[in-house]
Order: structure tokens, then sequence, then C-alpha cells
């Protein structure tokens, strides 16, 4: 098992080594300066800034420079606020970020799993097809539309939760539905599709032809069976709450690193697009190791290839 | 005369599909004895794994049972609450599936699994039931039982898992035993041992067994009663002797004659396909592939005429007023040998 973690973290670091030049060369191709007045700019002021950034460098240099700085974990001084290092900007903003996505997250998996589960338990009733519809409203309606939708009846004529801002829980309610109905409604479709598989499976015959009653069979053999599959989602939900908070975030005034994200790109700030995308990019990578790892532990079928088991 | 443990009467079962109402079980009735093996034999849709799975309350969805009774000792199986069926299902009634290689549960440890219906239904704390777990793993046969029990299905052949289901099935020694084609999935060497295994615990749990199959080989070495089934109906029914040394039915006469033994040539199979069931027959329904039916095999179904008191078949050719029919070779040579021992019996 160590063994593995170890190799996968060396693919790690080399996926991050690719998705940083990636980015650093798609990022340079973009129009447009970090300079806010740039028509209003003499030569000379252009020249001062230019080398005081060092943009007057061949750009393989620049690439070199800013890889041995990443190395030693510096990411640079974000062109936005006057010397903040961009490691202590998404810092401060990180945990918003976390703490919305993971919530998000769970509440999107568990009432996925919950919907999932009752629909294929009473599959083919009215029960299993509302649970369909609904699930298909969920994952078409954009969650920018959603967020909106949410401020104005939930918060604005109901008044129920603040309508945007960072601090307090209940301003996290509404992001979060925002944020996860998506990722519910694919689980909740996953999961039912996975449960109607597995409840006509052999297995769950033998477990009732054992005189179980159907809420045993339900929890001892057929929920970790068919949730099983589910794990695999975990990367792409990543993926879609990361994009997704980079919407929600601005609309929700939160600040988190989605909405830092989108500022930065709007602002050619550079340092702060490649630390953004980098700290994006581990993150996604953690959690599919994580994936990988929390499958081998529920499905015994499964052993990590280089794995003392 | 032993103890009656399972009386089915009239049994009759329909499907709702969308084609139709399918008459899949029409007026089936047998018994089963303490101790006894009863093997039920049919093709495939002649509604034997359909009749068993009623005896455990395991229908489909879709199937109804649309009259008749079974009875279990004294308890009337049909009016039973689902509370009633869980308390009797893995307890008093087990059974074994066709299929060892699907039939576990792929997460869960073996040892669980055996100790599960134990559990439930003795409500034994799981370390004593673990323990009968282990015992059982080595009753089945399965060696070196002290480690295998904490390890997963896919670590064992489908030989193995077959006897881990048989082991599930026996754990809370259940007075009856049905059997879906255990072996049918397995390879034939592996067969042999899993029905030897399947007799050797019979007489040690003490067990009655229904064993369901398509292969009148695999009936000869492990019933002492059959039951022949064809289209949703009973043919014929007797001691294993009597069915396979003085067949009355057409039907039987095909099966015998479509299985190979040492003194057949050449293999014979029988013609034509099994009737629609949305649509049953009104008369005997092998009639139609039937070339000894009669017009009356036909036009009206056939009661069961009593060949001995424990030997009935239900064609007209038993009639007194039918006319005389050649049966094939291979039967009139069984009935020579049939009469041979009758004839041992009696002068013994």
């Amino acid at each position: 098992m160590t063994k593995y973690i170890l190799k996968r973290i060396a693919y790690m670091i080399l996926t991050l080594f690719i998705v940083a030049t990636i980015t650093f060369f798609l990022m340079k191709m973009m129009p447009g300066s970090p300079y806010t007045n740039e028509a209003k700019m003499t030569k000379t002021q252009l020249r001062i800034m230019n080398e005081q950034y060092g943009f007057n460098k061949p750009l393989w240099e620049q690439y070199v420079i800013y890889l041995a700085g990443l190395v030693h974990g510096d990411f640079g001084i974000s062109f936005q606020y006057s010397n903040m290092p961009v490691s202590q900007l998404i810092g401060s903003r990180i945990g918003a970020s976390a703490q919305l996505g993971l919530q998000a997250m769970i509440f999107g998996v568990f009432f996925g799993v919950i919907i999932g589960a009752i629909a294929a338990i009473k599959r083919n009733t009215w029960v299993d097809t509302t649970a369909t519809v609904l699930s298909i409203i969920g994952k078409s309606v954009p969650n920018f539309v959603l967020a909106v939708l949410l401020q104005y009846y939930i918060a604005l004529k109901l008044g129920w939760f603040p309508i945007a801002g960072w601090g307090t829980f209940s301003q996290t309610i509404l992001p979060t539905i925002a944020l996860g109905v998506g990722p519910l409604a694919e689980t909740a479709r996953f999961v039912r599709t996975s449960m109607v598989d597995t409840l006509t499976s052999d297995y769950i015959e033998l477990a009732t032809a054992k005189g179980l009653s159907l809420t045993q069979v339900i929890r001892k053999h057929a929920l970790r069976n068919s949730m099983i599959p589910l794990v695999t989602l975990l990367g792409p939900y990543t993926v879609s709450l990361m994009t997704g908070s980079m919407v929600i975030e601005n609309i929700f005034n939160i600040p988190g690193i989605g909405e830092q994200f989108v500022k930065s790109i709007l602002t050619n700030d550079y340092p702060t697009i490649m630390g953004t995308t980098i700290v994006f990019s581990l993150g996604l990578v953690i959690v599919l190791l994580i994936t990988d790892i929390v499958y081998s532990l529920i499905d015994p079928r499964i052993r990590l290839q280089g794995s003392d088991a | 005369m032993s103890e009656r443990i399972l009386d089915v009467k009239n049994l009759k079962i329909d499907f709702h599909t969308y084609a139709g109402e399918v008459k899949a079980i029409r007026n089936v009735s047998f018994h089963l004895d303490k101790g006894e093996t009863l093997a039920i034999v049919g093709e495939s849709g002649s509604g034997k794994s359909v009749t068993t799975r009623s005896i455990i309350g395991l229908l489909a969805g879709n199937a109804e049972i649309m009259g008749g009774s079974i009875k279990f000792h004294d308890q009337e199986m049909l009016n039973n609450s689902e509370k009633d069926w869980q308390s009797i299902r893995g307890n008093k009634i087990a059974m074994i599936f066709q299929d060892p290689m699907t039939s576990l549960d792929p997460t869960m440890k073996i040892g669980q699994q055996i100790a599960e219906p134990l559990m439930k239904h003795k409500h034994v704390p799981k370390k004593e039931a673990w323990a009968r777990a282990l015992e059982m793993m080595k009753a089945v046969g399965i060696t070196n039982a002290e480690e295998r029990i904490n390890e997963y299905p896919h670590q064992f052949s489908g030989g193995m898992r077959q006897r881990i289901v048989i082991a599930i099935a026996l754990i809370c020694e259940p007075e009856i035993l049905l059997a879906d084609e255990p072996t049918t999935a397995l390879d034939v060497t592996i067969q042999a041992e899993i029905l030897d295994l399947m007799k050797d615990l019979q007489k040690r749990v003490k067990t009655s067994i229904i064993f369901i199959t398509h292969d009148l080989g695999v009936v000869a070495g492990m019933a002492d009663r059959v039951a022949v089934m064809y289209a949703g109906e009973l043919l014929e029914y007797g001691n294993v002797d009597e069915i396979f040394y003085n067949p009355q039915h057409p039907y039987t006469w095909g099966l015998i004659n479509s299985m190979p033994t040492l003194h057949i040539e050449k293999l014979e199979s029988i013609p034509g396909t099994p009737p629609d069931l949305l649509d049953p027959p009104k008369g005997d329904p092998f009639a139609p592939r039937n070339k000894y039916a009669l017009r009356a095999d036909v036009e009206a179904k056939p009661p069961f005429f009593k060949v001995s008191p424990t030997h009935y078949a239900s064609t007209w050719l038993l009639d007194p007023r039918a006319p005389h029919v050649e049966p094939p070779a291979e039967i009139k040579r069984r009935w020579a040998k049939y009469r041979e021992l009758q004839a041992a019996k009696s002068n013994s």
C-alpha cells in the first residue's frame, strides 16, 4: 500500500508539472496585459514596468524563473493587491471554498443516495418517476440560474436565509444547495440504476431466501454493493464543484478562490492565475488518489497494484 | 407411512405480462415426506422453478397465485404474511440456487454470509454463529476453513462457492431444502461431488429435499420419488424405479429416450416446442408433440390413472378403452427389466 501511494504521489507531481506548463503558455497567449491603463502609459513607463515584472525576458526564461520559484513553494506576488504573495492570497480564501465544496458534496451525495435508493426500491411506480423527473431537472438547470432563483424566492421573498455573504452558517445554506443540486441529481440517477441492478441480482435473492427483511437486505447487502461504483464519481464531482464554485462564489459574494480565479483571469493577474490553477489541480489529484484508496478499501475484489495484500 | 411435511394441492400460478395472462402453473399437486428427496424433472419453462419458488414465497412481482393450497405441516402457506415468510425462509425451508458464481454477496466475508441466517433466526450471538459457520464450512468440505472464513467469494472456485451456498442453506437445519438445478452451472466432476455432499448432509441434518433438474441422469442417484413436469402441469409421478423402468407417459418416454445410456445407439430428441401458455391446450399439453397421442389426448385433459399406489400418469393411453400402443424399444427394454425386478421381489 505504501509503495503504491508513493508511486501515485510521484505521478501527481508529474501531473502538476504538466498542468503548470500548459497553463503557463496558454496564459501568456491570452490577449491584453496586466496593466489597467495600458493605453495611457508611455513607452518608457511600459518598459520600466515590463522590466520590473520580467516580461521583457524571453518566454522560456520567464517559464524557467517561474518554475524555479514554484519548486521553492513561491507562487509569486499578486498584481491585483500590491505586494501580497499569491500563497497568502490563496491561503486566506481557500477555507471558504473548501467548506462550500465539502458541504455541497456531502449534501449532494447524502440526499442523492437516499433519493436514488428509494427510487430503486419503488421502481416503476410514481415515486420512481417523480425522482427521475426531478433528477433530470436538477441536472439540466444550470447552477447559476438555480442560485438566482434561490436568492429571489428563498432569501428575498421568504427571507429564510441571507441573500449573500459569508461568515455565518446560515449564509452557507443557499450556495451549498445551488452548488450541490447537480451532484445530487447525478448521484440519484446513478444510485437508482446501480441499486436496481443490485436488487435483481442473485445474491439479493439468496439474502431474501435467508429470511432477511427488505430493510435488512438493503442495509446489509444492497446498499454497499450499489454504492461502490459511486466512488468513481468523486473525481468528476470535484471538478464540477470547482468550476461551479467560480460562478456560485461570485453570485453569493463568497471570498473563495473560485471567485478569485475569475477575477485574476479578467485582470491578467498571471501569478494568481497560475497559483489558483495549481491549487485546483492539486485538489483534484488528491481526490483521485483518495478515490482509488477508498475503492480498494470498500471492494475486496479490487487490490491495488504494487500493494502487499 | 412416514410423516408428510409438505402438501401442494391444485396450485395455479399466473404471470401478468404485456402479452396477457401466462398460465404458468395449472393444477399442480404433489407432496413431500420427511427425509425423502423428490425430484421435479422438466425442460426449461416447464414451471418447475416457479413451483418451487412458490413454496418459499419468492415468486416474481408479476406472478400471482390463482388458487390451490400449499400446506407446510398444518400451516397454509398461501395465507402467510411477509413476516411469516421471513420466519420460514432460511430457517424451516431453505433454497439453493443455480449459479454459485453470482449467489454470494461479493463484498461480504464468507463467514458472515454463512452465519447470517443463524443470527437472524436463532438469535445466536455473532461469535457463536461464526463458530458454527466454521463447523459448517468443514462439513461441506472446505479445507483450511479457519483461514478461508475471512475470505470473500471471488477467492473461491465455482464448486467451492456452491458448497458455501449449501452451508448457508443448511446452517439452520431446515426441514425442507429446495435445490434449483444446483449442479447445472458446474463441471461434471464437481457435479458428482456436490450431489454426494448433498446426500451426505441430508442424512446428517435430516432434511427433505426438492430437487429440480432437467437432467434425468442426475435424478437416478439422488431422488426417492420423481415428478415429471411439462408446460406447467404434472404428467407423471412415482418412485424413482417406477419412473425409470415403468414409465407410462409418452413425455417421460421421450425424456428417457433422450438420455444417453449404454444401450442407446442413437440419441433421440423430442421434436417440436412446448405450447404457448398464454393459451394453454385443453387436453394433454404434450399431445401436439406426441406421436403416440390419441384423439382424446388432444380433446380432453386426461385424469391421473393409477399405475401403482405410488405411481400415477396423466395420459389416455392408460384408459382401458385405449388402443394398444407400441412404445420405443428402449422403453420396452426397461419395462421388461421392471417386470423381472417385480417378479424377483414377489418371489423373495
